[in-house]
């Protein structure tokens, strides 16, 4: 299908897959300078808080598979992340320390549980979607707080973190950045083919136009079920990061302003872009850093940045260069 | 055993009335301009902040109450203005953001202009007492009030829907915009309009739930997604849906609260039940959203126009 020439034309407005990957091997680079940097400054704190930017911008980057490429508004997907998150901290708790295991696990998870959400969901459309996953959400996020035997609200703290073997100590932090990087990376360029793929091609086509879709014979639910799978097995394992980050799990990661929070980054990086959701992410998380230093009145301040952003510039930062 | 059940069920009821004038707002709003508001909680929250804080310092009911509503619509009024009007032909995922950005400004600016703290929220002195309706049952008077005012503003929605040339320019506005518009109506101005009653709505829900509830930052966010659940279960754009799944899901939570915990008692060991039992209570308006939207995708009262 992507073999045959396209009009000119016709390239011009359609514009399928802008994966941007220059872009992408460019902001990769950057951040893999963090570490040293930021022990050249002696400020080893900032090589913790880009982990974190990094596991967020691997969540964002996934959802972007669904929300940017699928056009769907899912505002459930920080339950995938907290149910990789607890896929690891559950395996930890009954003393399965494997790292190949647990990490596993919380693909599987996050893939399955977004599966089983995603084939109700996505048997509505538009508002109705947008709401019923929110309802999921919610569902998960009180199935987390109802559990005791994990925590229950409170939480379940992780002893120690996975190990992998290979001489590969997850507890430094510089081995945990780089091996995040290593897993956006590989997130990247993983969903940078499927968005390129013949697949990718009908899943942004159903989100175009999906009258017409249907006309060449194709249906979108199965479509859309496996970008969402995917996409809820690829958050898993960014769940299963930041568990092995913070070694601590808590129903908090489920609620629903993180899912917001996951949107934000995707729509303040530029969605179908791949690599706008990762720019996003540190915009995102570096703005809040930034301004809960200098005020109070951070949130003020972040949101009246995000609706001038929605009000004034469109199209995200990774399509600013146009 | 009954004035158990029936105390549960007038909570249900009181519940129910609250979701309800959230609901209506947001399905008005959704219906006429096909707009999401995560915002609607915030309008919550002013309501019930502005009500506590007028009655405190000037003890006059009357005056509070016109604060709040007023309040609210005025701040709907200008929100609609120099917000949501740019929003109207954008996609989703704007909205989404946008007003997701506007419950972070207002969750801060309340805890700027009134504390950290929460807000104290008195009961009106001649609303304050109990009122015997059955023998073993004593109910608060605010929240028969809190019933009370629900019935009357579920009929006056009602009659200025279905009624008056307001109600009919909305509907046809619902099904037609275009068209209204071309009509010779401001459609502008009825957009305006439409979203300062919403405000309203949400205004007097948190000023009827200041007293019961906390008044705080944020007290509206998790009302704002209860009340999404109604919308949905009543079907988007339809009051009468919005009424009936109020006081379904008004019900199920309450009763899932009050009996969930001894029911699964039975079934399970003691430490376990309590341990799920509210957990489990608080995911049974969601399993029933998702029960309803699996069987039926639009709702179960979906508007019948377009």
């Amino acid at each position: 299908m992507s073999k045959q020439p396209v009009p000119a034309a016709h390239k011009m407005t359609i514009r399928l897959a802008p994966t941007r990957t220059s872009l992408s091997f460019l902001v990769v680079c950057a951040l893999a300078l963090v570490p040293p940097i930021s022990m050249a400054l002696g400020q080893e704190y900032y090589i913790d808080m880009f982990t974190r930017v990094v596991i967020f911008a691997i969540a964002a980057v996934s959802l972007d598979l669904i929300l940017g490429f699928g056009g769907l508004v899912s505002f459930c997907h920080a339950s995938f992340l907290a149910v990789g998150a607890y896929a690891v901290a559950i395996l930890a708790f009954h003393g399965i320390q494997n790292g190949w295991v647990q990490f596993a696990a919380a693909i599987l998870a996050g893939g399955g549980v977004a599966c089983l959400v995603g084939a109700v969901s996505l048997r509505t459309s538009g508002m109705y979607f947008i709401m019923i996953t929110l309802a999921f959400g919610q569902m998960l996020y009180f199935l987390g707080i109802s559990v005791q035997e994990y925590g229950g609200d409170s939480g379940l703290t992780i002893n120690a973190p996975p190990e992998f073997g290979l001489g590969l100590d997850l507890g430094a932090p510089v081995n945990l950045f780089y091996t995040c990087l290593f897993v956006l990376l590989a997130t990247l360029v993983l969903l940078g083919r499927v968005a390129d793929s013949r697949f990718g091609m009908v899943l942004q086509g159903m989100r175009m136009n999906e009258t017409r879709m249907g006309a060449v014979g194709l249906s979108p639910y199965r479509y859309r079920l496996a970008a969402f799978s995917l996409a809820g097995a690829v958050c898993g394992l960014a769940g299963a990061l930041m568990a092995t980050q913070a070694l601590f799990v808590s129903p908090a990661l489920a609620h629903w302003a993180r899912s917001g929070e996951l949107m934000v980054m995707v729509i303040l990086g530029g969605g179908a872009t791949l690599v706008g959701p990762v720019l996003g992410a540190i915009a995102y998380l570096g703005l809040e850093e930034f301004l809960s230093g200098i005020t109070d009145n951070w949130q003020f301040v972040l949101g009246a940045i995000l609706l001038g952003f929605v009000l004034f510039a469109r199209g995200g930062l990774a399509r600013l260069r146009r | 055993m009954f004035p158990l059940l029936a105390e549960q069920a007038l909570n249900g009821v009181q519940l129910g009335i609250m979701l309800f004038l959230m609901a209506a707002g947001l399905t008005l709003i959704f219906g006429i301009m096909q707009v999401i508001n995560l915002a609607h909680g915030s309008l919550y929250m002013a309501g019930a902040y502005l009500f506590a804080w007028s009655f405190a310092a000037s003890g006059s009911l009357a005056g509070a109450l016109l604060v709040a509503i007023g309040g609210t619509a005025l701040l709907g009024f200008a929100l609609e203005m120099s917000v949501f009007r740019s929003l109207y032909a954008r996609d989703p995922v704007y909205q989404v953001l946008a007003t997701f950005a506007l419950t972070l400004i207002a969750n801060n600016a309340v805890r700027m202009i009134w504390g950290d703290t929460a807000l104290y929220a008195a009961v009106p002195a001649f609303l304050s007492g109990k009122v015997a309706l059955w023998t073993g049952l004593a109910y608060p008077a605010f929240r028969l009030a809190i019933i009370a005012v629900g019935v009357v503003v579920a009929a006056l929605l009602y009659v200025l829907v279905g009624h008056t040339r307001l109600g009919m320019l909305i509907r046809a506005g619902a099904s037609d915009r275009v068209m209204v518009g071309a009509l010779g109506v401001n459609i502008a101005l009825l957009y305006t309009l439409v979203f300062g009653i919403g405000a309203a709505l949400a205004g007097l829900s948190g000023l009827l739930a200041g007293p019961i509830y906390t008044v705080q930052s944020g007290m509206g966010d998790d009302v704002l997604i209860l009340a999404f659940v109604v919308i949905v279960i009543g079907g988007i754009g339809s009051i009468r849906g919005a009424c009936i799944a109020a006081i379904l899901v008004g019900m199920v939570d309450t009763v899932g609260r009050a009996f969930l915990r001894p029911g699964l008692a039975l079934l399970l060991p003691r430490a376990a039940a309590d341990g799920a039992g509210p957990g489990l209570a608080s995911m049974l308006i969601y399993i029933l959203m998702a029960a309803v939207l699996f069987f039926r995708p639009r709702g179960l009262f979906p508007p019948r126009t377009r």
